[in-house]
């Protein structure tokens, strides 16, 4: 079977249909950095850097406009989002416009690369050093001391916590309809 | 210390001029900023005219990018990127090498010469 798929990490090159551009069809390539939305509305963000300028288009998976998307390399990559490569060396983000698909058998397991990318000099957009985000694809070269500090915004009781899935919808309504009750007298 | 880099332009954003005249790219010890968007509201997006300070002159300016997430399918530059342009909409340099949103040719007929000196569309 050749099933479509794709996950952030992977390259991708796509063509839309664009009334403003000669040929009327626009080609963009850039790895996927990050999937959002549920159904019609599920998007992709491509990212590349094209004459030393970073550019990102959000794509909608499911919009007319587009006429094709090619799977160039289908990898996966350490995290799901890859939002720190806007903070990370351009050199990670640089992808040839007319590179060739790399070939791969259908029944190979999606291969994982596991690519520690470094960053460009503090300050970055967002503070990946901290837990919340969780990012394993970062090589990290600050000090000791700030990765300390940084883990002290963990919250490792968040595995744990099972009120998180337990469902109080039930309860919550009892007790509404009781204190209403109560109310009304 | 330095403020965050704007994601849509306003005023006394920094931005970066693109194209290759010499006013955008001798070194001057203060970066170029924005003093005024030609807008209802104060938030210039793509193709919106803005007037600059650069070396100490005004001159205008067209947006040609900015880092804030635009419309799906529009592309999001990493930099506020700007092209300098005269007061009839004719620009200053003679070429542009970073890439340019087709979403500009809408206003194909002020904009027609911008885009003829631009290489490289996305």
């Amino acid at each position: 079977f050749n099933f479509f798929f794709f996950s952030a990490g992977s390259i991708l090159a796509v063509t839309t249909a664009d009334p403003y551009a000669n040929e009327k069809t626009n080609r963009f390539v850039g790895i996927c950095i990050q999937r959002g939305g549920k159904g019609l509305g599920a998007t992709f963000v491509l990212r590349n850097v094209i004459e030393d300028q970073g550019i990102e288009i959000c794509y909608e998976l499911y919009s007319p406009r587009i006429q094709a998307i090619e799977v160039l390399k289908l990898e996966k990559r350490l995290d799901d989002n890859l939002m720190y490569l806007r903070d990370a060396l351009p050199e990670y983000s640089t992808f040839d416009v007319n590179m060739k698909p790399v070939s791969r058998l259908d029944h190979e397991e999606i291969p994982v690369n596991k690519l520690q990318v470094r960053m460009k000099p503090k300050p970055w957009s967002k503070r990946w050093e901290r837990p919340k985000y969780n990012i394993k694809g970062i090589k990290f070269e600050l000090p000791e001391k700030k990765m300390k500090e940084a883990q002290k915004w963990s919250q490792p009781w968040l595995e744990f916590d099972m009120l998180r899935e337990y469902d109080t919808s039930k309860i919550e309504e009892k007790i509404w309809k009781e204190v209403s009750e109560e109310l009304k007298k | 210390s330095i403020t965050g880099a704007c994601r849509a332009i306003q005023k006394l954003t920094r931005v970066r001029v693109v194209d290759n005249s010499t006013l955008g790219n001798t070194p001057y010890h203060r970066p170029p900023k924005c003093i005024h968007v030609y807008n209802k509201t104060g938030v210039g997006k793509v193709g919106d005219t803005i007037l600059l300070a650069i070396k100490g002159e005004k001159k205008k300016a067209l947006i040609v990018g900015h880092k804030m997430p635009a419309a799906p399918m529009t592309p999001r530059f990493d930099s506020n990127n700007v092209v300098l342009i005269e007061d009839n909409g004719n620009p200053t340099g003679t070429r542009i090498k970073t890439p340019i949103p087709y979403i500009l040719r809408r206003k194909e007929g002020e904009f027609s010469k911008v885009l003829a000196i631009a290489r490289n569309f996305v």
